[in-house]
């Protein structure tokens, strides 16, 4: 057990590196949630309610790039690549492998909340978090729902190429019904159903929670359980269906 | 310990409906480099996966270093090195951190600096591996199989694509593992490079073995001997397996005309000629090895 913790701490690190190793991929990773925040709050000169809506939709959406986007192609790629089915041929324990590409993309999803947390508070007057450990569970539990669908995802990808067609069709659309860039209480019922089915909503919900409103964690039991649901899929799934090549 | 690094009994594999090995047998011992031979799809690269854990058999029974590959643990896999036919790594990792981070992997490794030497990619170890060229990647291959220091090691097509220069670094590492007692499985397509390096060899088609022993053993169906010599109407070629007797007679006619037998020549077929007649043949009756007297 030790020595698969050393070792998926060193894979970590040498994902690390391999990430920064490729400049113009991580610049993207991290800027693109702070230009959307920056973009949306200037463009439509948002006032402080909506504001307090914003940041945590943008926190959300870094969550899902991080772990469902970026993770996917990832897999898709070490697969393609022919190195998952050369780690395999290796005495590296799985769980470490696996758990070094994953720890990868959910440390890249924890910088991001951080750093829109403090941009959000500091250019947008967005309060400090109300609830710490709300903050931290709702974070936690959607970066592993998120995880977990991806991994799932990616074995559904026939390969590299068409991923960002795949991985697009599913983000896009919930970004836009999961009042990521503005409040959802206007929303057509059947769509607004759509959302409530989906994991995505649940977490701004509970970062706007955590965030700004100071509602505790108890008014999102709900929330945690789709959260947590959708995590059990997409794990049986991942285990179910998983391809080395 | 068990005398044979590797031994298959009547190994066969089906994808779907279509057999593509079916019923082969073949051992390899301990500190020997084994080589299999045969046009492509002839089902060697589903023998080696299915060796290395990678596919499960249909049928039959394997073992390697003692091991059930189907479900062998990390111990298994920390004795066998492997090189894919296909495989990759991290494109932005460089050479020596590659070797590096695999060498990591294993209990007692290599030294990393000596390893990436031996497969001859010293003064790339600061290039990321795509900057490296299609044979540089290969050797790339051959140092992270090697770094675990492995007792076995399968390598799948090892050198093509390798310039001539590369694959004689390559024969070189390969008879290194030799002589460091290191037991080898090699698939390959060039003929040469098994009669270099393999003491046995197995030639399989369509998922069958048609011949095996080491390769001076192979002897075609047909006839032992060629001798050939220019004779008035172009080349005239002749086979026996007495060589002698034919000598004596077509020398002595040539003799008693008062004739010259013009470049005459005596030779022993090759293992690519071995190769090419028993891949030729349309039904292949298995040929079994047969010792010449030298
Ligand atoms: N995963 C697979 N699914 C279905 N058929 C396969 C699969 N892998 C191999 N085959 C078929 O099995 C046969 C043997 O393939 P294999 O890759 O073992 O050949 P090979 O001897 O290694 O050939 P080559 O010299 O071209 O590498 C081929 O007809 C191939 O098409
Ligand atoms: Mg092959």
């Amino acid at each position: 057990m030790s020595t698969t913790a050393t070792l998926a701490w060193r894979e970590f690190r040498f994902q690390r590196r391999m990430f920064w190793r490729n400049p113009t991929a991580a610049f993207f990773t991290f800027v693109l949630p702070v230009f959307f925040l920056i973009l949306i709050a200037t463009v439509f000169s948002l006032k402080q309610s909506d504001l307090n809506q914003l940041v945590p939709g943008i926190a959300g959406m870094a969550v899902m790039s991080a772990t469902f986007v970026s993770l996917t192609y990832n897999l898709v790629f070490i697969r393609e690549q022919g190195i998952l089915k050369r780690i395999r041929g290796t005495p590296e324990p799985m769980g470490s492998y696996f758990g070094g590409v994953i720890s990868n993309s959910i440390w890249n999803a924890i910088l991001q909340v951080v750093i829109i947390v403090v941009l959000g508070h500091v250019f947008y007057s967005v309060p400090w978090p109300q609830d710490w450990i709300e903050l931290v569970v709702i974070t936690v539990i959607g970066v592993a729902a998120f995880a977990s669908l991806g991994i799932a995802m990616a074995q559904a990808i026939p390969n590299f190429d068409s991923a960002p067609a795949y991985v697009n069709a599913i983000f896009l659309p919930m970004l836009f019904i999961s009042g990521t860039f503005y409040s959802t209480d206007h929303l057509p019922r059947a769509i607004a159903a759509i959302a409530s089915a989906l994991p995505l909503k649940h977490i701004i919900d509970g970062l706007y929670g955590a965030l700004v409103s100071g509602k505790g964690l108890e008014h999102h039991v709900p929330a945690i359980l789709v959260l947590l649901g959708w995590c059990a899929i997409g794990l049986f799934l991942a285990v179910r269906y998983f391809r080395w090549e | 310990m068990p005398p044979n690094a590797i031994e298959v009994r009547e190994l066969h594999k089906s994808y779907g409906r279509f057999e593509a090995v079916r019923g082969i047998s073949f051992e390899v011992k301990r500190g020997e480099v084994f080589g299999l031979l045969g046009p492509n799809g002839a089902g060697k690269t589903t023998t080696v996966e299915i060796l290395e854990g990678y596919r499960e058999r249909s049928a039959g029974e394997v073992s390697v270093l003692g091991f059930d590959p189907d479900h062998a643990g990390m111990e298994l896999k920390q004795r066998v090195g492997v090189v894919l036919q296909t495989m990759g790594f991290y494109p932005n990792a460089t050479v020596r951190e590659s070797v590096e981070h695999v060498a990591g992997f294993y209990p007692s490794p290599r030294d990393v600096r000596e390893t990436i030497a031996l497969v001859g990619l010293d003064g790339t170890e600061d290039k990321r591996a795509r900057q490296l060229s299609g044979g540089q990647r290969r050797r790339l291959d051959l140092a992270l199989a090697l770094v675990g220091d492995p007792e076995l090691i399968f390598l799948d097509e090892p050198t093509t694509g390798f310039d001539p220069a590369a694959r004689r670094t390559a024969w070189s590492v390969i008879r290194r593992l030799k002589e460091l007692e290191k037991t080898v499985l090699l698939t390959t397509h060039y003929l040469d490079e098994a009669q270099e390096l393999a003491d046995r060899v197995a030639i399989i088609k369509n998922g069958l073995i048609i011949a095996a022993g080491p390769p001076s053993e192979l002897t075609p169906a047909s006839a032992s001997y060629r001798v050939s010599y220019d004779g008035d109407g172009g080349r005239v070629e002749l086979e026996t397996d007495d060589p002698t007797e034919l000598l004596h007679r077509i020398t002595s006619e040539a003799l008693a005309r008062g004739d010259r037998l013009r470049n005459l020549s005596v030779s022993r077929p090759t293992l690519e000629d071995v190769y090419l007649e028993l891949t030729a043949e349309e039904e292949s009756a298995a040929v079994t090895p047969e010792s010449v007297p030298t």
